[in-house]
């Protein structure tokens, strides 16, 4: 499967990552290599087939709803890149 | 001998003999650190100070049960609370978790003592330790020769006696690829044994933690502490852990062990081959029964782990947005340019591509074709695995193709990369346990056999495990490091 830069430049946009002209045109080809190699599962039959999603036969494991000690606050904030008043600030959405 | 070249149960029996202390053995691997760390470069962060104190209050204790007052080190995805914790990205550069990981507490609990985080591939993506944004690590036993990944420093760091055991991570084959490179012992546990909170994620279902040392024993003796259920990872489940060094008595009469035909073909370098068949023949002395199997899938594995995984991944890596943690880009205007240009500055090449194929992979209208096929593929892989179990106890194979390769030689194609997972990565499809152990030397660089185990079923690979090591000594051959 051969991607197109607009493809890729589409993806690209979903997976919000800003990509350089030249970048575009290296990963359009590396992608589609990749996904080349993806498309020989086509030769498998797989009717009827049900995904495997999740290896162990559990599902919906729950516990006690009790509270506990909660991270430190400060301490949690000290890798935000920007931070005020115990909140995180980022540049203006809209 | 020097206290660096020994190992867990080693340096536990002197330890216990009063014949030395934690701070001469820390010390003793400070000063091989300070030999060897510029030629081998497996540590991303140091933590000489912080052991060597810890060491002092355990000599205090004098109590040296288990791994008390022991070395070790960390794959740098592993978090540690007020110790740098990197991922080998430039978007955790400075991140300093606020949490410990349940892995690394276990380990703390038991007195053993962090010398320093460990080199990987970018968020453990990559089979060489180039992927990091750092530096390379080289491997011992040639330092023109990659260590293997994603946790290469791990590998190399044990292979170059710096540490006597250190904890990586598997999703691919990231613990038994650089244990095969490097020559030591490394083990994939099932799914679900050991618990992840606190280690980064890569592919959640297909994830594990594993330990990497010089023996069997060790190995052993330290899946024995980080394995067993924890209440904040909901994928570990609540199953005994049985006492793996109990069952390591050399013996393997009786075992039925399988091969199959389909890790043996064309891509396996002849030299491999045949110390994979000689080891197979030593199985046959010491009694074991050995047969011809076939997984018929294993070559559809490595392309539906090129969707799955970076399907998952994509949709991990998307907290790496430059709110809450990590690197921001600080000239964008506006929130979505901010989160476009930190990711796009943040993320090395292979992280990104591997986004961006899960994120095509999953979005509308390839979603059937790619990811939900290559899902229903893994089940015919896992179905592979069970089949052949019903008849054996464990399957025995080649960890890789080739030997460690030179760095740089890779660079180019990323398929002729990623072929280097192509005998471990079923493994991790299946969710099964997986173990490198070394087998012997081709071309003067370490080879290893991977021994593969029903599910929840490591007692079985570590029994046969050490009942080859037992018989052979490759794995009492060290790399001729620091010697000019």
């Amino acid at each position: 499967m051969a991607l197109t830069i607009k493809e890729v430049e589409h993806v690209a946009q979903l997976a919000r990552l800003n990509l350089t002209e030249e970048e575009k045109i290296k990963f359009t080809e590396q992608l589609s290599s990749i996904l080349n190699y993806a498309d020989t599962l086509k030769a498998i039959p797989t009717e009827g087939i049900e995904p495997l999603t999740h290896i162990l036969p559990i599902n919906n494991v729950f516990r006690e709803d009790q509270p506990g000690p909660s991270m430190d606050r400060e301490e949690i904030l000290a890798n935000a890149p920007l931070a005020e008043d115990y909140q995180y600030k980022v540049p203006k959405i809209m | 001998m020097e206290l660096h070249e020994l190992t867990v149960h080693e340096l536990q029996e002197l330890l216990a003999g009063g014949k030395t202390s934690s701070e001469e053995i820390v010390k003793s691997l400070l000063a091989r650190i300070d030999a060897v760390e510029g030629e081998v470069k497996s540590f991303i962060t140091l933590t000489g100070e912080q052991a060597l104190d810890k060491a002092r209050r355990v000599d205090a204790k004098g109590n040296y049960q288990g791994i008390a007052g022991i070395p070790m080190g960390l794959k740098d995805n592993i978090c540690t609370r007020g110790i740098k914790t990197t991922c080998g990205s430039r978007m955790l550069a400075d991140f300093v978790p606020p949490y410990e990981s349940t892995v690394s507490s276990r380990l703390d609990q038991h007195d053993s003592i962090l010398m320093g985080k460990l080199n990987m591939d970018e968020f453990a993506m990559g089979s060489s330790t180039e992927n990091s944004a750092f530096f390379p690590t080289r491997n011992p036993w040639d330092l023109t020769k990659v260590p293997g990944g994603s946790s290469g420093g791990s590998a190399a760091a044990v292979a170059a006696g710096q540490i006597p055991f250190s904890l990586g991570s598997d999703t691919g084959g990231s613990i038994r690829q650089p244990a095969a490179y490097c020559g030591v012992v490394g083990m994939k546990p099932t799914y679900g044994r050991v618990s992840r909170w606190g280690v980064v994620a890569y592919a959640s279902s297909l994830d594990q933690v594993g330990v990497l040392s010089k023996d069997v024993r060790d190995n052993a003796m330290i899946m024995q502490i980080i394995a067993g259920h924890d209440p904040l990872d909901s994928n570990c489940v609540s199953l005994a852990v049985p006492d793996y060094t109990a069952g390591l008595d050399g013996s393997v009469k009786g075992m039925r062990i399988a091969y199959p035909r389909e890790y043996f073909g064309a891509g396996v370098d002849e030299s491999i081959r045949v110390l994979i068949m000689q080891a197979l023949k030593k199985y046959e002395e010491l009694g074991a029964i050995v047969e011809e199997v076939s997984l018929p899938h294993s070559e559809y594995a490595l392309p539906a782990y090129y969707l799955v995984g970076p399907a998952e991944a994509s949709a991990n890596l998307a907290c790496f947005d430059g709110v809450r943690f990590g690197y921001r880009d600080q000239t964008a205007e506006n929130v979505v340019d901010m989160f476009s240009l930190t990711r796009a500055h943040g993320f090395g090449d292979e992280v990104k591509r591997r986004i961006m194929l899960g994120t095509y992979a999953l979005s509308s209208g390839y979603y059937d074709a790619y990811y939900l096929k290559a899902l229903k593929v893994r089940r015919l892989i896992a179905e592979d695995f069970a089949k052949v179990f019903n008849d054996y106890d464990i399957i025995a194979a080649p960890t890789t193709p080739t030997t460690a390769f030179a760095l740089g030689e890779q660079s180019g194609d990323l398929l002729t990369i990623y072929m280097n997972d192509i005998l471990t990565v079923p493994v991790n499809m299946a969710g099964l346990p997986g173990m490198s152990i070394p087998c012997g030397f081709a071309g003067g660089l370490p080879v290893g056999m991977q021994i593969i185990g029903k599910a929840f079923d490591e007692a079985t690979i570590y029994k046969a495990a050490y009942a080859f090591e037992q018989n052979t000594d490759f794995h009492t051959i060290k790399p001729q490091l620091g010697v000019k």
